[in-house]
Formats: C-alpha cells, structure tokens, sequence
C-alpha cells in the first residue's frame, strides 16, 4: 500500500486513493472541498478550492509536481510527499479561490436559507478578504421556477455540478444540466417545473451554497433556531435516516444526515423529506452531532443527555 | 479555624454605657443627616416634565431603521436574536409580495417583530450583529407601563415613521458601532 506524508503527517492508504481522501483519513488540516462528494460518481476538480502543493512526486520520481494539484482528483504515490496547510503558496492560492468563488456571489446571507449550513460561508470565513475586490456587475438570473418543493435561486450557484451527478447517479431520468458554457453557464431545466423524481430533494442536501434549497422550509426560520434530531422511519424508497430540524415541537424540515465532511450519510426520498413532517411518523433517536464551533449549536442551553447525578439521585 | 483574608470581625457582648442605653445621641445623629439633607439639591428630577441629558451614544428604547426610499432595513435574518444574551428578540419572517417593493428593500422581511423589554439589558449587542443597518438602541426611554404584557414592543412600537420628519436620527450611536466604541 502506497504511503503518503502530508503536512508532515504519514498514513498508509490503499492504492487509487486520492490526496483528499487521505487527508480525511489522518482527519486534521483537511482541504476544503466545494465539489467534491465522496458518494458521488465523477464529482470533483471544478471548483479548485482542495488545491495542495506536492513537494515531492514519489520514491521513484521524487520531483516535485511543477503546479498545485487539485487533491480530490489526484491519486497518492508511494512515498508522496504533500503540503496542504504548512504551504504559504497553497493558502495563497486557495484564498484567490475564494475570491474567485464570490466574484458573482450575492452575498445575500441574511435572506438565504442555507446561512449558518453554508460551505461557501464557512470558507469565506476561513480563508476570504471580509470586503470584495469586485467593480463589475454581477451575474443575475430571472428566477425560474423547478418545482413546487425545491427551490433554485441561480444566483448563488457556484457551478459545482453536485446536483447534476444526483440527478444522473440517483434518478432514471435527468432533467435539468448547465445550459451553455464558461462564464455564461446556469443551472436550468428542460422544461420549467420539471424536477419532480421522488430522489430528486437530495440536491439540496448536496448544494453546498445556497442554490438549491427546500421550499417547504423557505423563510420559515433560521438553522440556528432549530434543534436538529436524528430519527428514522421505515421508508420502502430509502434508508429512512434522517435529521429532522424542530422548532418548538413542530418539524420545520426533514434533512439527511450528515457527516463530519458535510456530505449525506445516505440518500433520502422526497416522500420522507417533504411529506412527513409529524413527529409521529418518526422514530426519534436523539439530538444530532453538532460541532459546537457550529452556530447551529448556539443558543441550545439543554444538555443533550441526562446528567448521572440526576439519574442516581431519582433510583435512590 | 484561622480566617483567610483577615476581614472577619471578633463579635463582642461588650454592655452598653448608659448614654448609649438612652439611645438619644444615636437619635438626633440621624435626624442631623435627615434634615441636612432637605437643604440639599435634589438627586431625583420629575420625569416626564423634566429631562436629563444623555450622552450622545445613550442605549435606550429600540429603532428599526428605514433607508432613503422608506422601505424597512431589517431582513429578519435573526442574527440580532442569536447574538442577544438576554433572547428578547424574536422574530417571524415572511416573503415579500409583488407590489411590496416600496415597503420592504429584500425579498425576505420580518412580518413580526417583538423585543420584550423585560429582558432587554440594552447592551446594544444586536446593533453590533446587524448586517443590513436595520437595528440601532436610541436616546429615548423605553415607554413603562402597568402591565407586563405591554412590555413585548411590537413592529408598530419599533419601526420608525415613514415621514422624513419622523425619522430617528441614530448618526452618533451608528458612528459608535462602526468604530467599536460601545
């Protein structure tokens, strides 16, 4: 199995593994990925956040590769040697991504509802200037309507082409793509109103801006004011796992799961994520992993668990 | 046990002199500061009549700021209600309308707004995390009333007049954000 060094950190990983993904596997100074997605066929390599410096190519040709690579495409070498966050050329580098990312970003964070979940938002904080380089006009985009339960706002699409894979890799039939090219390109369906298939809601778990985002739950409330449940349910479409997003007792939005990369956990259908929205068609499991860096855990005062002294002093 | 910091006092039964017994001198020292006090100038003033100053950058009563064209700031995008530690502010947004536009300056409004006063400490922290300009504390008082039911001031108590007249000038307190003088 090929060995591979970043920043200083050496893990063994089989062959065919890409940078990115080793780096996941040590799981610290992790590069960023905007469109990459581990569960997606073909994704990744078109936003060029994940760029890493490889100082050196491998035993065997121990040169170091002439440019920065991007890391989810570029699969380890035995003996590789990578900088990711050690590079003051990477972080360089990555910042002017950003920057690139948010030449035609509305920055309209306070209305959008993927605020406070948002990959770009979080990114933009890490790596980003606070105030925009940017003289020229934005893009903008006459809203089009896809449906009635998912909403598109083309503003705010970083052209990352998660939702495209979802619809080729999840549904038989894929209705919508990116209509023209370079920096003309949009996100669009064939025909307005069309994405209806029963899987096609988890595009708006794979947006990682604000694109695509659940009209069911649009302007109803904050991430940061709901309380995020795990729960389950048996679903004979999907795995029926999901995140179920209170306020109060109501359930604002049926979500999947994420994991620590942001990325789902597993698929869900559309039957589970719009139409169930009762506490008694769920199982519930308990409060959902959130980093409590996130904002999403601010202001979420109960403890997540019982304390033991309680529960001493009620057996006595 | 040997006290640690030394400002404990050794409690005495000593008995009383017989002055202290008739307890007059005690007496009449007090009646000397109650009645030196009469011919002094007053601490309170009768409020409403009468007004103190403020500074320039008072934290009193609330504002939700119109821009130019009339049209409210507020986006309702709750970053005021997260960054509140006391969580007076509450919030419910709403879309806005074709036929709005003058009412509202983004597509997202707050169709409700309640701070409760109660719990109000006016640190002014919502200010701060205002990314659209909308809220700012203002040299007024906060109205009091008998009931606490009044005291969860509503969009109609917030809002400031559409009118040019009626406008709140916040241009010192705005200033005092901006530069992190709170």
């Amino acid at each position: 199995m090929p060995k591979v060094t970043i920043d200083d950190i050496t893990i063994e990983v089989p062959a065919g593994t890409t940078i990115l993904e080793a780096a996941r596997q040590i799981g610290v100074n992790v590069p960023p990925a905007m469109c990459y997605y581990s569960k997606l066929k073909g994704s990744g390599g078109k936003c060029r956040v994940c760029l890493v410096k490889v100082t050196k190519g491998s035993d065997r040709d121990p040169r170091p590769m002439p440019k920065l690579v991007a890391s989810c495409r570029t699969a380890v070498m035995d003996g590789m040697e990578v900088r990711n966050v050690t590079s003051p050329e990477v972080i360089e580098a990555r910042r002017g991504v950003v920057e690139f990312l948010l030449v035609n970003h509305p920055l309209d964070c306070p209305i959008c509802d993927q605020a406070g979940e948002c990959h770009l938002q979080d990114l933009s904080y890490d790596h980003g200037l606070s105030k925009s380089r940017y003289e020229f006009e934005r893009r903008t985009f006459e809203r089009i309507d896809i449906g009635d339960k998912i909403q598109l706002h083309m503003n705010r699409c970083i052209l990352c082409y998660r939702c495209t894979q979802v619809a080729e890799q999840l549904t038989p039939e894929r209705v919508h793509g990116v209509l023209y090219r370079g920096e003309v390109s949009e996100i669009s369906t064939f025909i307005e109103q069309a994405v209806d298939n029963e899987m096609s809601g988890n595009m708006i778990d794979v947006c990682p801006v604000g694109a695509l985002t659940d009209k069911t739950f649009r302007f109803k409330s904050r991430v940061w004011f709901t309380k995020p449940m795990y729960a389950h349910r048996d679903c004979p479409t999907c795995s029926g796992k999901v995140t179920l997003w209170y306020q109060g007792a109501e359930v604002l939005r049926v979500t999947s799961r994420k994991d620590k990369w942001g990325e789902s956990e597993g698929f869900i259908c559309n039957t589970c994520r719009f139409d169930k929205k009762q506490t008694i068609d769920w199982t519930i499991e308990g409060p959902a992993d959130v980093d409590r860096h996130s904002v999403i855990s601010q202001n979420h005062y109960e403890l997540p668990y019982e304390l033991p002294v309680n529960q001493k002093k009620l057996s006595n | 046990m040997q006290s640690l910091t030394n400002r404990s006092k050794v409690v005495s039964n000593k008995q009383l002199s017989f002055a202290e017994r008739l307890y007059l001198p005690a007496i009449f020292g007090g009646l000397r500061i109650t009645f030196k006090h009469m011919f002094k100038k007053k601490v309170t003033v009768s409020y409403p009549e009468q007004q103190r100053d403020h500074g320039r950058i008072y934290r009193g009563q609330h504002v939700l700021k119109r821009d130019e064209q009339g049209r409210e700031n507020c986006t309702a995008c709750g970053l005021c209600a997260v960054a509140c530690p006391a969580e007076a502010i509450t919030m419910i947004a709403g879309e806005r309308k074709k036929g709005e536009e003058h009412l509202y300056r983004e597509e997202k409004y707050a169709v409700e707004y309640n701070i409760n006063m109660l719990r109000c400490i006016f640190c002014g922290l919502c200010e701060e995390a205002c990314p659209k300009d909308a809220i700012y504390l203002t040299d007024r008082i906060a109205e009091s009333n008998y009931e606490r039911g009044q005291f969860i001031f509503t969009k109609d108590k917030l809002v400031e007049g559409i009118e040019q007249d009626k406008r709140i000038d916040v241009s010192d307190r705005r200033k005092a954000v901006r530069n992190g003088a709170m």
